[in-house]
């Protein structure tokens, strides 16, 4: 089956999209084409997937140390008061 | 956490290695990523949804010392929703205790049709920008958010092939370090929405729902924030990655 060719620049407006599942069958195949064919916009698309990994797997942020401590503290005052 | 698949492409012991092909698809790669995700380690809770109601019932009518069991799980979520929005610990510890203070005075009013967590994100993001505005008479002014629309179209500045992440990065304090800093390096506007939808895992409307901004809004910031995080993070950038000589390279395709 023929697809219609899009644009490296209107990959990239999609992408987020793409990757969140949020385009329409007929873009998506579109975009799927360009990706077999254009290594630049495949890079671009597997870089975005491992950082929305590497954010998602929770290690980015810690709570600082003690924080449920000082939590349930305050939480505690407020029950008091 | 079980062993990570992405060992299998690991090099010698000790060193980072890049699996990487800018000639050649490897089908398996993204097969790989996503066993990985499957594998992550966010912390969500497991406690059912009926549990939850009839905790905030029980606190409702009176005992509320389960109040910290009923926002036990989301800890997390809470600080780091107001850490999206002042980008410092302290304040951001505060905020959320201020949130969840607010929470425990306003657990009548919550709505049953919005998730909890969510609920308790947008009162921590609220919590945080009041705090902001309060502190603009110190240094604070920068970080306020700019009221222009978006910007136009935001072009990938690098090209770096990255289809596996070195696995032994994952485990190292830079990682966290060159994460941060990423995400530190985003306007607020952009910062806010990924840390919701990327970091939080919130989804659209919920990231909406937050932030309260339209969902367009949303997915052309997240748009945005993740083509800038990726070039902040792609390979040798910043020296944030150690890479082997000719594991990747930048191009341009034009």
């Amino acid at each position: 089956m023929s697809v219609i060719e899009i644009s490296c620049v209107d990959v990239w407006r999609e992408l987020s999209n793409y990757i969140d599942g949020a385009v329409d069958p007929e873009l998506r195949r579109r975009m799927e084409e360009h990706f077999k064919g254009c290594e630049h916009c495949s890079a671009i698309l597997d870089g975005t997937r491992n950082v929305i990994r590497l954010v998602g797997d929770g290690r980015a942020f810690d709570l600082p140390a003690g924080f449920s401590d000082r939590l349930k503290k305050r939480l505690q005052e407020k029950l008091e008061s | 956490m079980g062993v990570s698949p992405v060992r299998l492409l690991m090099g010698h012991a000790g060193n980072i290695m890049f699996a990487t092909a800018l000639n050649s698809r490897r089908p398996g790669a993204k097969a790989r990523l996503a066993t990985l995700s499957a594998s992550s380690l966010q912390n969500k809770t497991a406690r059912p949804p009926e549990d939850e109601i009839a905790l905030i019932e029980r606190v409702c009518a009176g005992e509320k010392q389960l109040f910290y069991e009923l926002i036990c799980p989301y800890e997390r979520s809470v600080y780091i929703a107001a850490y999206s929005v002042l980008q410092n610990e302290a304040d951001a510890e505060d905020a959320a205790q201020e949130a969840f203070l607010k929470a425990f005075d306003h657990l009548s009013s919550f709505r049953r049709e919005a998730k909890f967590s969510t609920w308790l994100i947008q009162i921590a993001v609220n919590q945080a920008r009041m705090k902001r505005r309060k502190d603009r008479k110190s240094l604070y002014d920068s970080i306020d958010q700019p009221q222009e629309d978006e910007a136009g179209d935001y072009f990938p500045r690098d090209f770096a092939d990255w289809r596996e992440i070195p696995s032994e990065a994952l485990q190292r304090n830079e990682l966290r370090c060159a994460l941060q800093k990423a995400i530190a390096s985003l306007e607020p506007k952009y910062r806010e929405v990924f840390v919701m939808r990327d970091i939080q895992q919130l989804n659209i409307a919920e990231t909406a729902a937050a932030l309260r901004i339209t969902e367009a809004s949303v997915k052309t910031r997240l748009l945005r924030a993740r083509l800038q995080m990726r070039d902040a993070l792609a390979p040798g950038i910043d020296g944030a990655w150690n890479i082997r000589d000719g594991n990747w390279k930048k191009v341009r395709p034009w």
